[in-house]
């Protein structure tokens, strides 16, 4: 066992019990805060997998944005839902359709033929920003995607604001 | 000779050399070094926090026409000390029905984050954490784990003082990130690097010159993001008592405190790194140390703005910090940021002064056309404003400094 | 030297850990949290399968995963928006009250 397994390993495990918290704790925030140390083991996944500027986008965006916003609109809305009612109560239903269906993927994924025949190398070097940039803006790389993305944003923006703005009148 | 040049990278290649020479792997010499060393840093930055608060409260006071600290020592230096001391002996209290972990949790959390900042600042041309190739980007994804301490101390106290900070500090916090992530990215254009490193030796003409707007845009949501009067209205204390923080106490509190100042100091030395030229100046490359000192000038010169600015203005209301945020500083910051990458394109790097000159001349126009924008903007506003009341007459007190003596008749 | 496999692994483990809290949960906000973890099992799918195949010649995985940060930036901005817009107007966030389109 080489040191990165090991790594690969503990950030596995962390990650794993992270989640399962996650979907299992009764306090909402402690649910939010369980999805924060998702997102730091899925960094240190990307890490591993040398993406080292998805690393900083992960942190960036999942931690200082997404997770703030949340956290956020769980401090707007403290009293909605009682604590102890949470989960719906067929919840047992659920867990067998989540195992069935992580069963089904594993069987998948093992009868796939070349599937663990495939390692590599992971070096621990740095990532090429710059070509991901020029990959990013090149005609002939990924502009369209890009600029899809970019309107979706602005999509989301107007939609956002207008969803956010208190329409005085309209209501009851 | 050389130990006077460069003494940090003297002492590390020499404790190099003599753990390997104990025939120590050298991987674990290079683990036992970065231990070390971010051992070293997380306390000198720690130690210099205690000159730092001293500081900051004596030029405070001669600000605001008081002494400030005087008694402790000459000057009043060992004031903070003193300080320490009485922090370090109170009772940790956690309150009832508080989230006991995560109340726990927030300030190690603040502290961290504000220590992290360090690991990819440049000290001087040799001595830096690391020059990692994303370093701008870890600047924010660091902030906002500090932001993440901010809320769950607001969260965790069970007080309503506490909550109501929280609120404020998510809403300026977030509205004020991003002006900040829009205005890094102009110095990373001008150097065509986003590593700190990269970034401060490029800077043969200091970036404050090649980009004026977005340095001051940079500065203020540098101090929004510290949360510093006149944006300190997460801790307003006429308001909300001492916002997030108010359940804290001893220790805790002390991390607290702690993170502002250090945040502070830090906030200014990355304004100096990015726009100033950090350890740039005449005979930095040959003396490395040097470039330290220069680097330290150049924080203490925006630091002491800071510290002006601080304990001079007052502070704003809530709705005018996030307009100020959302209405002026992101589309300034926007149309800085086109406007550098329009002259960036046009004259490349490598023109010397007539790059340098347009770029100003640019910044020069955006700035006159904001501020234009603004007074037309003020103007149609204040016709609208409601006339509610005549003005009152202000009370002024009369200080006459010369008593009349009665006149004596002889 | 890691195998494919283990990474494929994990994120099959968190996205059913996901699919569960997104069918379980009875708060809006909760069932968003589960879509994230989902999302993020998706990324590491397509990281390691590009880190493991394509890093040399191509970086398709890499703009898909940055595509789906977008996607999952916007996804969260209006997803919260519409909780708290529908939180205004009917005091409640669980999912089975929202029932207003319901014949």
């Amino acid at each position: 066992m080489t040191t990165m397994q090991l790594i690969f390993l503990i950030t596995a495990a962390v990650t794993i019990f992270a989640g399962v918290m996650m979907v299992s704790v009764r306090k909402l925030l402690h649910a939010a805060l369980w999805l924060i140390l998702v997102f730091f083991g899925v960094a240190v996944i990307f890490g591993l997998l040398e993406a080292s500027f998805l690393v900083i986008i992960q942190i960036v965006l999942y931690i200082g944005a997404i997770a703030i916003l949340i956290v956020f609109a769980i401090m707007l809305t403290q009293n909605a839902i009682d604590d102890t009612y949470q989960t719906s109560r067929r919840w047992l239903v659920t867990a067998v359709v989540a195992v069935i269906a992580l069963a089904g993927i594993l069987l998948a994924l093992f009868t796939w033929p070349q599937g663990q025949a495939l390692t590599s190398t992971l070096a621990g070097g740095q990532q090429d920003i710059a070509a991901i940039g020029l990959a990013l803006l090149d005609p002939e790389g990924y502009l369209i995607p890009f600029e899809i993305a970019s309107i979706l944003l602005l999509a989301a923006l107007i939609g956002g604001i207008y969803v956010g703005i208190e329409h005085k009148g309209e209501e009851k | 000779m050389i130990f006077i040049a460069d003494p940090i990278t003297f002492i590390t290649t020499w404790l190099n050399s003599v753990l390997t020479g104990w025939g120590i792997p050298a991987i674990w010499v290079q683990f036992i070094m970065f231990i070390l060393g971010a051992g070293l840093l997380a306390l000198g930055a720690m130690i210099f926090t205690i000159g730092l608060i001293w500081l900051e409260r004596k030029l405070g006071g001669r600000v605001q026409d008081r002494l400030g600290p005087n008694r402790v020592g000459p000057w009043g230096i060992f004031q903070t000390i003193a300080d320490m001391l009485k922090i370090f002996t109170k009772e940790l209290i956690t309150p009832v029905g508080a989230d006991k972990f995560l109340y726990n949790l927030a300030p190690l959390l603040a502290m961290a984050a504000v220590l992290g900042l360090w690991a990819v600042i440049p000290l001087s041309p040799t001595v830096f954490g690391t020059n990692i190739n994303v370093g701008v980007l870890y600047l924010i994804g660091i902030g906002s784990i500090g932001e993440l301490g901010i809320i769950m101390a607001g969260l965790s106290s069970n007080n309503k003082y506490a909550l109501l900070g929280g609120f404020r500090a998510v809403a300026s916090l977030l509205s004020y990130e991003v002006p900040m992530a829009i205005t890094l990215l102009i110095p990373v254009m001008l150097a065509g690097s986003m590593g700190l490193n990269d970034i401060a030796s490029a800077q043969k003409v200091a970036f404050i010159f090649q980009a004026p707007v977005a340095a001051l845009v940079f500065f203020i949501a540098a101090i929004a993001e510290n949360g510093r009067a006149p944006f300190d209205l997460m801790e307003a204390d006429s308001e909300i008592v001492a916002g997030f923080n108010i359940e804290y106490s001893g220790l805790k509190f002390g991390m607290y405190y702690v993170a502002d100042f250090l945040h502070a100091f830090t906030s200014a030395m990355i304004f100096a790194t990015l726009f100033l030229g950090g350890w740039n100046g005449p005979g930095a490359e040959q003396y490395p140390a040097l470039g330290f000192l220069y680097l330290l000038i150049k924080t203490a010169l925006v630091y002491l703005l800071t510290v002006t600015i601080r304990f001079t203005v007052p502070r704003l209301r809530i709705d005018q910090m996030m307009a100020f945020a959302w209405k002026y500083l992101t589309p300034l910051a926007l149309a800085s940021l086109l406007v550098t990458a329009v002259v960036d394109k046009a004259a490349p790097a490598g023109q010397g002064l007539l790059r340098v000159a347009l770029l100003i001349g640019a910044n020069i126009v955006l700035f006159l056309i904001a501020d234009r924008l603004v007074t037309l903007y003020r103007k149609q506003h204040e016709k609208a404003r409601k006339v509610v009341s005549d003005d009152r007459p202000v009370p002024v007190a009369i200080r006459s400094t010369v008593v009349e003596e009665p006149e004596v008749n002889s | 030297m890691i195998p494919l496999y283990w990474f494929l692994v994990l994120s099959a483990i968190l996205f059913c850990i996901g699919l569960y809290a997104v069918i379980t949960r009875r708060n809006t906000i909760a069932i968003l949290m589960g879509i994230e973890l989902m999302l993020n099992a998706a990324n590491i799918n397509l990281i390691a399968f590009w880190r493991y195949l394509y890093a040399g010649s191509n970086l398709d995985g890499v703009i898909f995963a940055l595509i789906v940060f977008a996607a999952a930036a916007a996804e969260v901005a209006v997803g919260l928006g519409l909780i708290l817009s529908a939180y205004r107007s009917k005091e409640t966030i669980v999912a089975n009250d929202l029932d207003t389109l319901k014949g």
